[in-house]
C-alpha cells in the first residue's frame, strides 16, 4: 500500500504576512501560527508538552500569582517593544512580593490584519526578555478579533513564583519613622512612549527603564534589611503608588522633592508638555520601604546592583491620620502629592 | 534644568521671602489676586504661601479658561459630536467640566462609541488632541467627515487658532471649522473691580494684582495701564515661575506701601509694553469683538470675548451649524462663581473637598490643575487641617 502523501504548508509570510481571521479560528492556520511563530520563539520543555494546560514542578513555599494585561501604543517603543515590556511588568509584579518568579503564561489578542513580522518581533523580544529572567512562558493562548476592534496586539501576561514563609512586603507594613527608596531615576517609560506619540524631537534619547527586577530584589534581600514594602511604580506612577501604601499602611509620608532623580531630558520633557514626573509611568523600578536603622545598608545594596545604581533615599514615612502623601518642594514650600485624578494630561496655557 | 531651576531656586526664595517679611508693614494686610490660572498653580505646586507671612493674602482670580466656560458652552461642543455627527477635537482640559444631564465631553465620548453605526448613520466623535494643528490634521485626514476644533482659552491661545483658520482658508478645507470660545483678559479684570463685593461693599479686598504671564506677551502691559490709573490698584505682569510669584508679590507690597498704582513688569524677559504686534494683528484680521459673552461666575460680560470674522464664516462653527447658546443655571450648591470673582475661599465652598472632587467635580474650578479648587484640593488641602487641629 502506498503512504498517503504529506501535504506542503506553505511556511508563513514574515515578510508581507497579515494576521486573519484563521490565524484564530482553531484549525490549521491557528496551529501553524503557534508552531511557526510562538512555540520556536518561546520554547521550552512545558510549552512543548502541547496539552490545554502546562505541569509544572513547585519547589516548596507559598505560591504568588499575579496577572497584568499590556496595552501600549505606539508597539514599539525607544528601550523596548510591547513583548519585553509584557515579561518584564509581570515578573516585578511577581518579584516586589519578595517571591522568585518561575513561569509566565501569556494570552494574546491579535487584530485582524496585523503584520506577521511585526508579531514576530514583539515574540522574539518576549523570548528574549524570559530567557534573560530565566522565567520560561510555560503556556500561551492566541485570540484573533477583527479589523477595528483591537489596537494591533494585546498581550496578557501571568506569572506564578515562590515565596519563602515570613517574607511580607505587603503594602500594609509601613511604619512612622521608616525611610522611602526609589531604585532610580524615575519617569522614563512613560516619557518614552510620550515623546514618540507627540514627536517631542528634544526628547528622542529618553528610553524606556523595562527590566525585569527580580535579581535586584534578590540583592535587595540578601542585604539582610528590614524591608517593609516593595512595590514598583509602573502607572500612576510614584505618587499613586505612595498613595497605595500610605493608605494600606495608614501612615502619612513626607518626600523631598530635590532628592528625587530625575533625568534632564525626562525633567525637561514633562516640563514642556506641563506634567509632573512623580505621575508618569515606570517599568524597572522600585519603592522600598526600610526601617530607618537598615536604610544606608539597603541603599548601598541596591546602588551596587547595576539597576540600582541611582538608588535614593525619597522621603520618610510619619504618622497621619489623614494618610497624606507630601513633599517639601525645591522651593522651600509644602504641598501634597494627591493620587492622580483622571488622567494627567498636558496643560494648556 | 537650565533656564528653569533658576526660577525655583530655594535658597533665592528664602531670601525674598526674608525680604517680604521685611518690607510689610505690620499694621496692615495685603490681598492680592493673582489672575492667572498659571500663578495659582504655581503657588499651589511650590507651596509659595509657606514662605509668605500670613498678612500677606493671596486670592485666585479668574484666569483659568475652562473654570469660566459656562455649561451652556459645554452643552453645545456636546451637541456638535452627538447630534451633528461632526468629529469634535478637543484640548483635554475641558474634556472633565461638568455640562447639563450629568455629562461632560468625556462621559459624551464614551458613549458615542457603543453601538455606533446601528442604523448605519455616521455618529459623531469627541477626539482628545494636544493642539490645534492634531485638529487640521485631522480634517485632512477625514475629508468625507466635518471635523470641528474647539477653540477656548485667554489670548494666549487665540493667536494659533487664528494661524488654524488662515491655514484651514489657504488650503481650501471645506470640512474644518472653529466653535470659537476665546475670552478676553481685560474684561474679566474689570469685571471684578467694578463688581459690588469690590466696589461698594467692600467685602473683598483687592490691594493689587499680580497680572498674566503669557497672556502679557502677546496683550503687552499697556491694556492693564487703565487699571492701574482707573482703580488705583497695582499691577505687577509677573512669570509663571514660583521665584516670579515671590519678586511680584514683593514689587506690589512696595508699591501699596508707598501709595502707587502703576503697572510693573516682572516678566520683562518675555514682555513688552507693546506686546506681540504681530499676533495683535493676526488676531484682528481673523476675529472680532462678540457684542456679549457668558462667563460661568462673571455672568454676562459686554465685549469680553472674540467671534470669527464674516470674512472667514466657512470656518465658524456657530454659523455653520447654527449653533445657539442656551445658559444653564449652575448646581445650586457650587460656589465657583463666588470663588471666581475672589468671593469665596475653595475650603468656603460646602461641597468643596466632599461631594465635589477631581475624580467628581460638580463645579468647573474642580477640573482643570489651574483652578482655584482644583489646586488647593490636590497641593494645599493639608493647611486646612492645620488651622482647625
Amino acid at each position: 500500500m502506498k503512504d498517503v502523501r504529506k501535504g506542503y504548508v506553505r511556511p508563513l509570510d514574515l515578510r508581507q504576512g497579515r494576521v486573519d481571521m484563521t490565524h484564530g479560528s482553531g484549525g490549521r492556520a491557528m496551529a501553524q501560527l503557534i508552531e511557526e511563530l510562538f512555540a520556536r520563539r518561546l520554547g521550552n520543555a512545558y510549552l512543548g508538552q502541547g496539552n490545554d494546560a502546562a505541569v509544572l514542578p513547585m519547589p516548596p513555599g507559598r505560591l504568588v500569582l499575579s496577572t497584568d494585561a499590556h496595552v501600549v501604543s505606539p508597539l514599539f517603543f525607544p528601550g523596548g517593544d510591547i513583548g519585553c515590556l509584557a515579561v518584564h511588568g509581570t515578573i516585578n509584579d511577581v518579584a516586589v512580593m519578595g517571591a522568585r518568579p518561575l513561569y509566565l503564561a501569556a494570552s494574546f489578542i491579535l487584530e485582524e490584519g496585523f503584520p506577521l513580522g511585526d508579531l514576530a518581533r514583539i515574540v522574539e523580544s518576549m523570548a528574549r526578555a524570559a530567557s534573560d529572567a530565566g522565567v520560561p512562558v510555560a503556556t500561551g493562548d492566541t485570540k484573533v478579533v477583527e479589523q477595528g476592534k483591537g489596537d494591533g496586539v494585546y498581550i496578557t501576561t501571568t506569572g506564578a513564583g515562590v515565596v519563602a514563609e515570613g517574607a511580607d512586603y505587603a503594602g500594609d507594613r509601613a511604619r512612622a519613622g521608616d525611610r522611602i527608596l526609589v531604585s532610580g531615576s524615575i519617569a522614563e517609560h512613560g516619557m518614552a512612549i510620550m515623546a514618540r506619540r507627540e514627536s517631542l524631537g528634544f526628547a528622542a534619547n529618553i528610553v524606556s527603564d523595562t527590566a525585569a527586577l527580580h535579581g535586584l530584589i534578590a540583592a535587595m534581600r540578601a542585604s539582610g534589611a528590614a524591608i517593609r514594602v516593595l512595590r514598583d511604580p509602573t502607572r500612576g506612577g510614584v505618587a499613586t503608588t505612595l498613595n497605595e501604601i500610605a493608605r494600606q499602611s495608614g501612615v502619612g509620608m513626607m518626600l523631598q522633592e530635590n532628592a528625587l532623580p530625575v533625568q534632564p531630558e525626562v525633567a525637561a520633557a514633562c516640563e514642556f508638555l506641563g506634567l509632573d514626573p512623580l505621575y508618569v509611568a515606570n517599568e524597572g523600578k522600585l519603592l522600598a520601604i526600610v526601617a530607618p536603622q537598615d536604610c544606608d545598608a539597603l541603599l548601598a545594596a541596591m546602588q551596587a546592583h547595576p539597576l540600582g545604581r541611582r538608588a535614593a533615599v525619597i522621603g520618610s514615612v510619619h504618622q497621619d491620620a489623614q494618610h497624606f502623601v507630601q513633599m517639601t518642594t525645591t522651593f522651600g514650600g509644602r504641598r501634597i502629592v494627591d493620587w492622580l485624578s483622571g488622567e494627567q494630561l498636558p496643560r494648556i496655557c | 534644568m537650565k533656564f528653569i531651576d533658576e526660577f525655583r531656586d530655594g535658597d533665592l526664595a528664602r531670601g525674598l521671602a526674608a525680604a517680604i517679611r521685611q518690607a510689610a508693614r505690620a499694621d496692615r494686610e495685603y490681598h492680592f489676586m493673582e489672575f492667572c490660572g498659571g500663578h495659582t498653580h504655581a503657588i499651589s505646586r511650590y507651596g509659595v504661601t509657606d514662605l509668605l507671612p500670613p498678612k500677606v493674602r493671596m486670592i485666585h482670580g479668574p484666569g483659568c479658561p475652562v473654570c469660566v466656560l459656562p455649561i451652556g458652552r459645554i452643552d453645545m461642543a456636546i451637541a456638535l459630536a452627538r447630534d451633528l455627527g461632526v468629529i469634535l477635537c478637543s484640548y483635554g482640559d475641558p474634556m472633565r467640566v461638568p455640562a447639563s444631564g450629568g455629562l461632560s465631553l468625556l462621559k459624551a465620548k464614551a458613549g458615542l462609541g457603543r453601538n455606533a453605526g446601528d442604523k448605519g448613520e455616521r455618529r459623531g466623535e469627541i477626539r482628545m488632541i494636544y493642539s490645534g494643528a492634531d485638529a487640521l490634521a485631522i480634517a485632512q485626514q477625514n475629508p468625507d467627515r466635518e471635523v470641528v476644533f474647539f477653540a477656548i482659552g485667554f489670548e494666549t491661545t487665540t493667536p494659533p487658532t487664528a494661524v488654524l483658520i488662515k491655514q484651514a482658508q489657504a488650503l481650501g478645507l471645506g470640512n474644518f471649522s472653529v466653535f470659537c470660545c476665546h475670552v478676553l483678559t481685560p474684561s474679566a479684570i474689570a469685571s471684578i473691580l467694578e463688581s459690588p463685593e469690590v466696589r461698594q461693599w467692600g467685602s473683598v479686598r483687592i490691594d493689587g494684582f499680580i497680572g498674566p504671564a503669557h497672556v502679557s506677551t502677546i496683550i503687552g502691559t499697556r491694556p492693564y495701564e487703565f487699571f492701574a490709573e482707573e482703580y488705583r490698584k497695582p499691577v505687577v505682569i509677573a512669570g509663571f515661575e514660583p521665584l516670579d510669584v515671590m519678586q511680584s508679590i514683593l514689587m506690589l507690597i512696595r508699591q501699596v506701601n508707598a501709595g502707587r498704582a502703576v503697572v510693573e513688569n516682572e516678566f520683562s524677559r518675555a514682555v513688552t509694553r507693546a506686546g506681540n504686534r504681530k499676533a495683535q494683528r493676526l488676531v484682528a484680521e481673523v476675529f472680532e469683538l462678540r457684542r456679549s459673552f457668558a462667563w460661568r461666575g462673571l455672568g454676562e460680560l459686554p465685549y469680553s470675548a472674540l467671534r470669527i470674522r464674516k470674512e472667514f464664516a466657512d470656518f465658524d462653527a456657530e454659523r455653520r451649524f447654527a449653533l445657539r447658546y442656551q445658559a444653564v443655571a449652575d448646581h445650586p450648591a457650587c460656589e465657583c462663581g463666588a470663588i471666581l470673582r475672589g468671593v469665596k475661599r475653595p475650603q468656603e465652598c460646602r461641597i468643596f473637598g466632599s461631594v465635589c472632587t477631581p475624580e467628581n467635580p460638580i463645579g468647573s474650578c474642580m477640573v482643570s490643575s489651574e483652578g482655584a479648587c482644583a489646586a488647593h484640593y490636590s497641593y494645599g488641602r493639608f493647611a486646612d487641617l492645620a488651622a482647625v487641629s
